[in-house]
């Protein structure tokens, strides 16, 4: 696993209370690790923090699953 | 030490009436006020009268999204993390309905309800990231019974007390709390231009026989900002003379 990888589920498993092994590639934040709206807006500042960048709304949108979230930070990166 | 100290407190419609008198309190209370005017020079002598340090002056038109979100952006790099906001900018355009012109609505409506929501949606993120924040938005006695010849400022008033219950409700679970005051009949430039008899007649409605003070208004914000009002969320908290029961 790729370094931007592990520490982003390291930060989605925290923002989220949930164990590591729930936090899969295809595990959606709301249907399967039980974010609500406002949770996955924390969970994008603390990926703005953690990487030091800025994250647009839309692009925030698109990001609904740990691999999407992955992939969206490895190209910023 | 003091219960607000520590505390930045951004207060708009800051330099007159009601919001002088509340930048004053949360001043005195210990908190560094951002006294926000519509003009920086009138906002930064306002500042400049306050008791103790750690006070500016910003000129900011609340009516305008981007000026509402350089503000934040400017208070936060001036004087810290924001832990207080006071929604109080305020104006009337009174008209009958059937007189009312577009521009009397709009106004009203940009001044006192969206310049609330820009600013309290500029503040949330980093009020949540910290887990803490006071929000407080001056409404009016008129939002919740209405008043003849102010169909735009009534509709503004009653459309922020539900704007901050819905904040109330999604924020406290991040520990942000958002109330609002309703002041009645109030001492100030705004109440001073109704004519005699409006006045006493309005008087008449008052138990308590007496307008009230911009303090009377001021002590209310600083305890629903402060400890003493920790377990306070989504509340009307009216300061009227108990003109509306």
């Amino acid at each position: 696993m790729s370094e931007i990888a592990s520490r982003v589920r390291e930060i989605i498993a925290q923002e989220l209370g949930v164990e590591m092994d729930k936090v899969k590639d295809d595990a959606n934040f709301v249907e399967d690790l039980g974010a609500d709206s406002l949770d996955t807006v924390e969970l994008v500042m603390a990926f703005e923090e953690e990487f030091g960048i800025e994250i647009p709304d839309e692009d925030a949108e698109q990001m609904q699953t740990v691999g999407q979230a992955i992939g969206y930070l490895n190209e910023k990166e | 030490m003091k219960e607000l100290e520590g505390g930045v407190a951004v207060v708009t419609g800051g330099t007159r009436g009601i919001g002088r008198a509340i930048c004053e309190e949360l001043a005195a209370g210990g908190a560094s006020v951002a006294v926000v005017a519509t003009g920086e020079d009138r906002a930064a002598k306002a500042a400049g009268e306050l008791p103790g340090d750690g006070h500016a002056g910003f000129g900011c038109d609340v009516s305008s999204v981007e000026a509402c979100v350089n503000l934040i952006k400017r208070v936060e790099d001036d004087l810290g993390p924001i832990s207080i906001l006071v929604n109080n900018a305020g104006i009337t355009r009174d008209n009958i309905l059937v007189r009312m012109k577009d521009e009397e609505w709009q106004a009203v409506l940009d001044t006192n309800l969206s310049g609330a929501f820009y600013l309290m949606r500029a503040v949330s993120r980093g009020m949540m990231k910290r887990r803490t924040g006071k929000i407080v938005n001056v409404s009016s006695v008129v939002g919740l019974t209405g008043n003849r010849g102010q169909s735009n400022y009534a509709a503004a008033k009653a459309g922020l007390i539900a704007l901050t219950k819905s904040v109330a409700q999604e924020l406290a679970g991040r520990g942000v709390q958002a109330n609002v005051v309703a002041p009645g009949l109030i001492e100030t430039d705004m109440t001073a231009v109704l004519p005699d008899d409006v006045r006493d007649a309005m008087l008449g409605q008052v138990p308590l026989g007496r307008l009230g003070a911009p303090e009377d208004i001021a002590r209310t914000v600083r305890f629903l900002v402060g400890p003493g009002a920790s377990y306070i969320t989504g509340q009307v908290v009216v300061v009227d003379g108990g003109m509306v029961m």
